[in-house]
């Protein structure tokens, strides 16, 4: 990775025309233009091996992205993954493809996990095509920015 | 030795939701069977009434893994309909585009799917603890084959730059120069790719396959050629269907393809390798054969080489369009719609991939036919089970499970790709 690169990243995962799956982007895009420039911030699609490329060399990392766990629309998680694997409740591994929880286990593997890397799981609704964000979803991904923001400032 | 019965209900490291069944009785196989039960998918009842410009965007929506091979095979078989010709650099930047849909998807079943098989891992982070190093240059290999789908297709799953007729937008000159020093580097990662797979141990057990794939003229066959096959065949894609039937088992919900004598045959890697030494660049042809592979490959464990090879081809071709590119005057060759039938047969990673749409005179699509590459080697995949599983009968059933499961695993098989199909029979007795 290039030395002058940014170290802290801030990913958001999702697809922007899926309903609440555009939730990690949608925090993405909040904290565009508020954080100090040493930390970029990312939207991405969720395919495991691009994700992987996007943690390798960074320090810290906060990812971002809409979950289906049954729990109410909105629902807030956070998860140190340094401590642990994504429970498979929340984010299922899948034959079809990889995606975060696997992008996270092969880093482990890899020994390419940041020192510091939290995901913040939000509860979706509706993943309607087309479909714009719901209303508890709207509240989390405002809710979620300002925890990272803070996050931020008190540790990086 | 009575009565064995090895399942595996829910097959790991294959794209989509599959299952098999091998019963054993007296050491003999009794009955395989390679069972798809991921819902169909009605694809081809979607593309009725729409216009002949939406297939190649609906068609790409079958599979996250190979959409170039379905935007490809569609915009082929509309061309055919519709009477216009692609030519020079748009069909050389058609190549291109599949150069990088054949690294990103060989790539993740070779390193990430395959090779834990022969490795003795049950995935690929289990694997990537003691084999980091190759894991990630299979990850930044496939990350070329990304980047290329990302120039030109838009983006890297679901390419939106593809269009009857050409592209919406061709890239400039300038845009493939760093692609090209990033191909440099694929390519001799390929070659360490083909050499990596090539010193696993493969069981040496072989068929005599009917291979199927296509043929052209001067080149490794992505786009366009004749279909052919070891026997004799040597067909248009408008005489795919005199030649080839598909059937509705009650096992799979994927129509199983045979020849119509009501043989088995095989598309992939192996067939069009098999079929297709010759037309390899001297660079793949010399690491094949280093690699210990004959021009024809009979040995189906061997595949996983066979693909490191296609890889090596592939961004060696890729750095060939890229040197000779020049960029063309107009992204596309405009298509006037009219009342026709078209065929197109195009080489998916996993092999040949037909279309056929019937077209009304304003071009909306009367009628769609779409045979994918699995779709043709489940016949095949039931023969390997029956024909090889014997031969392994002394392993104890965790290792005969995980044998079978790699036999499966030799085809790549996408699933979510063979369940497109249009009829659905219900029985209410």
């Amino acid at each position: 990775m290039d030395e002058s690169a940014p170290r802290v990243r801030v990913i958001g995962i999702g697809n922007p025309d899926r309903g609440d799956d555009a939730a990690g982007r949608r925090v993405a895009a909040l904290l565009r233009g508020t954080l100090p420039a040493k930390i970029a911030i990312v939207e991405h699609d969720g395919e495991a091996t691009a994700l992987l490329a996007c943690l390798d060399g960074v320090e810290a990392a906060f990812l971002v992205d809409a979950c289906a766990s049954g729990a109410p629309a909105g629902t807030v998680r956070r998860f140190d993954v340094t401590a642990a694997p994504l429970p498979q409740r929340i984010f299922p591994f899948s034959t079809h493809g990889m995606g975060l929880a696997e992008a996270v286990e092969l880093a482990r593997a890899l020994g390419a996990l940041p020192k510091h890397c939290i995901v913040y799981a939000v509860e979706g609704a509706s993943f309607a095509a087309g479909a714009p964000l719901s209303a508890p979803v709207r509240t989390a991904v405002a809710t979620i920015a300002e925890r990272i923001r803070a996050e931020i400032a008190a540790n990086i | 030795m009575a009565r064995r019965t090895i399942t595996v209900d829910y097959l790991a490291r294959v794209e989509g939701e599959g299952a098999f069944k091998v019963v054993l009785r007296n050491g003999k196989v009794e009955n395989a069977e390679f069972r798809i039960f991921e819902p169909p998918r009605f694809f081809e009842a979607f593309l009725r009434g729409r216009a002949f410009t939406e297939a190649p965007d609906i068609t790409a929506r079958i599979c996250g893994i190979c959409p170039v091979a379905y935007q490809m095979s569609a915009v082929h078989a509309m061309e055919n309909a519709l009477g216009i010709t692609v030519a020079g650099p748009l069909r050389a930047l058609r190549r291109l585009l599949y150069c990088g849909e054949w690294i990103e998807s060989h790539t993740l079943h070779i390193y990430m799917l395959h090779a834990p098989d022969f490795l003795g891992y049950s995935g690929a982070i289990e694997m990537a603890r003691a084999h980091g190093e190759a894991v990630r240059r299979g990850l930044m290999l496939k990350q070329v084959g990304n980047e290329i789908m990302t120039l030109l297709g838009g983006r890297e799953i679901h390419p939106i730059n593809v269009r009857v007729g050409g592209f919406y937008r061709a890239p400039r000159k300038r845009d493939l120069a760093p692609l090209a020093e990033r191909l440099k580097w694929a390519r001799d990662a390929a070659l360490e790719t083909v050499r990596w797979t090539a010193g696993f141990d493969f069981p040496e057990r072989a068929r005599d396959y009917t291979f199927v794939a296509l043929r052209h003229a001067e080149e490794y066959p992505f786009n366009e050629g004749r279909i052919v096959s070891n026997r004799g065949l040597d067909i248009t894609a408008a005489q795919y269907e005199d030649y080839f039937e598909e059937s509705h088992l009650p096992r799979s919900n994927a129509l199983h393809a045979r020849l119509k004598d009501g043989k088995a045959y095989l598309v992939g890697p192996l067939a069009r390798y098999s079929l297709n030494f010759d037309r390899l660049s001297p660079l793949a042809q010399q690491a094949a054969r280093d690699a210990g592979l004959e021009p024809v490959c009979n040995n189906p464990y061997r595949s996983i080489v066979v693909r490191a090879v296609e890889v090596l081809y592939a961004c060696d071709e890729a750095l060939r369009i890229i040197a000779a590119y020049e960029e063309p005057e107009r992204p596309f060759v405009a298509a006037e719609p009219r009342a026709g039938v078209g065929f197109g047969a195009t080489e998916a990673p996993r092999g040949l991939l037909y279309h056929r749409y019937r077209l009304a005179s304003d071009g909306t699509i009367q009628e769609a036919r779409i045979v994918p590459p699995t779709s043709q080697n489940q016949a095949s995949i039931e023969e390997d089970l029956v024909n090889f599983v014997e031969s392994f009968l002394d392993l104890p059933d965790d290792a005969l499970r995980q044998r079978c499961e790699q036999t499966v695993r030799n085809y790549d098989p996408c699933i979510s790709c063979a369940t497109h199909f249009l009829r659905l029979d219900i029985n209410r007795g």
